[in-house]
């Protein structure tokens, strides 16, 4: 997080060693309280939380909401049909809008890369990245290394796999930057078609193919074929993906036998993922659904907090 | 700086807490012994051990963190630790007996009553503390004292491991803190 009156989280970039692991070990303290029979604190009573989203989502939308109500945050969530946004507001004015309200924080997620950025520079309120376009989505990456750390004990000295749409993924491209920070070696694998041109500029392995990738892996990560980005021909049919770059058990079994299996959801059972693997053992996909909304009130908690405070004594 | 209790005296005093303790419930079987984290934690070790002894049965200990209930939570700490809370098991009609180490505004323990009874309903809470150090901002006092001393408000009261057991020292509010050890949770 930034160290400004404002502290955003736009990107992982934003945040250095120290600080991601200070949102992991906050998230740990949270984990504990959606355990608890009050699964509520009143950390943040009396701020204002605006959801504002313009793309689909039940996950994210749903685990900030929870992570807001869980601090005693007000929550409102923004965006759809029910909004000014389907009678044509600009984005920049809906902002205008919202901050004329006094909100302490904004959760954005938009389609377009660089729209968390943008509502920043309009606004008073902290600004928290929830997805935008192909860019970033810090939070699902915070969240996939605290569930890394809950399974594994430590990120330091892994391999991970992240397999599928790289070109479209924010999530593989917020992990390729935190999980090498926490100390993991990354290999990202697709079709050449959905490979970023440079991709080597991200610093890791790259493979077209899944198998090399898979070979030794502690954690393997799907990415979701992204049929609503997918307007030109990235692949000839999804069966044919299926069948090449699917992970299957058979697959499966190249990583280490201990590794687990990670997915940002939705699934595309059938596609790139198998049922029986998705739905398998070593399938940790509901695990990262719940540090989902412990690592969203850490950040929710760390950006909430004022940081020219002072201490106070005992 | 000067020692306001050495280990010797910390551990005559929690031996007549829990024996008060003791006598007021007509025994511990209820009793369930929490400390405020994290000072409170080393204090509340010796006393469920003082109160072991004197029962001959064991005591459910637990350790509860604030961080979340504090009054300036969202502005007063930059960089905040939170640890995690440790309750054993329910606590609802037991008698917790909260632990502190330095009890001053009443602010912290105010926070700690709020944390607790986000785990349930005891019938009582009881407070205890290792030093009471006077200048309450809350209407909330102590039941059991090890010792009340005057301290002034450029001083302050730290309660750390020593050789040989707690200490109690009262230093300039400027001296550099001892942080406590790593509490086990």
């Amino acid at each position: 997080m930034t160290e400004n009156a404002q502290r955003h989280l736009l990107a992982v970039s934003d945040l250095d060693r120290a600080q991601a692991e200070r949102v992991l070990g906050t998230a740990k303290a949270f984990q504990e309280v959606a355990r608890r029979p009050v699964k509520k604190v009143p950390t943040l009573r009396g701020k204002t939380v605006v959801n504002l989203f313009y793309e689909a989502s039940t996950r994210t939308r749903t685990s900030f909401e929870l992570a807001g109500k869980r601090l005693s945050a007000d929550v409102v969530n923004v965006g759809g049909s029910s909004s000014s946004v389907s009678k044509g507001e600009t984005l920049s004015d809906t902002v205008r809008t919202l901050d004329a309200m006094h909100p302490d924080i904004i959760i954005v997620r938009h389609s377009a890369s660089g729209a968390a950025k943008y509502v920043a520079e309009r606004t008073r309120a902290s600004i928290i990245n929830a997805g935008d376009g192909l860019h970033q989505h810090p939070t699902q990456a915070l969240l996939d290394a605290f569930t890394i750390q809950e399974k594994k004990g430590s990120v330091e000295g892994l391999t991970v796999a992240i397999c599928g749409d790289i070109l479209h993924s924010r999530v593989a491209r917020s992990n390729a930057e935190l999980l090498p920070m926490l100390g993991a070696k990354v290999r990202l694998a697709g079709p050449p078609t959905l490979l970023p041109r440079n991709a080597e500029v991200l610093g890791c392995e790259i493979h077209d193919r899944l198998e090399p990738a898979l070979e030794g892996a502690d954690v393997v990560m799907m990415l979701r074929i992204q049929r609503e980005r997918l307007g030109g021909a990235f692949f000839p049919t999804l069966r044919e993906y299926s069948r090449v770059y699917g992970l299957n058990q058979k697959r499966l079994s190249l990583a280490k036998s201990d590794a687990i299996v990670m997915h940002p959801g939705p699934l595309n059972r059938g596609v790139e993922i198998s049922d029986d693997v998705a739905d398998g053992p070593r399938s940790v996909i509901l695990d990262q659904v719940e540090a989902g909304v412990a690592v969203r009130m850490a950040v929710l908690y760390l950006c909430a907090n004022e940081p020219d405070g002072e201490t106070p004594g005992s | 700086m000067r020692v306001a209790l050495d280990p010797d005296a910390v551990t005559r005093g929690l031996r007549r807490v829990a024996g008060e303790i003791v006598e007021r419930h007509r025994g511990a079987t209820n009793l369930v012994i929490v400390g405020v984290r994290r000072g409170g934690v080393l204090v509340a070790e010796p006393l469920t051990r003082f109160l072991e002894d004197l029962e001959g049965h064991a005591i459910p200990k637990g350790s509860v963190d604030i961080t979340l209930y504090r009054d300036d939570a969202a502005t007063a700490l930059p960089n905040p630790k939170i640890g995690p809370s440790a309750i054993p098991g329910s606590i609802d009609d037991k008698t917790v007996v909260l632990v502190d180490d330095v009890m001053y505004t009443g602010r912290t323990i105010r926070a700690a009553l709020d944390a607790l009874l986000d785990y349930g309903r005891p019938s009582r809470i009881e407070l205890c503390t290792l030093v009471d150090r006077g200048g309450r901002e809350l209407p909330i006092q102590p039941d059991y004292v090890v010792r009340k001393i005057e301290v002034g408000p450029d001083e302050r009261v730290d309660v750390v491991q020593t050789e040989g057991g707690l200490s109690a020292l009262v230093q300039s509010k400027n001296a550099p803190s001892v942080p406590p050890p790593p509490v086990k949770s």
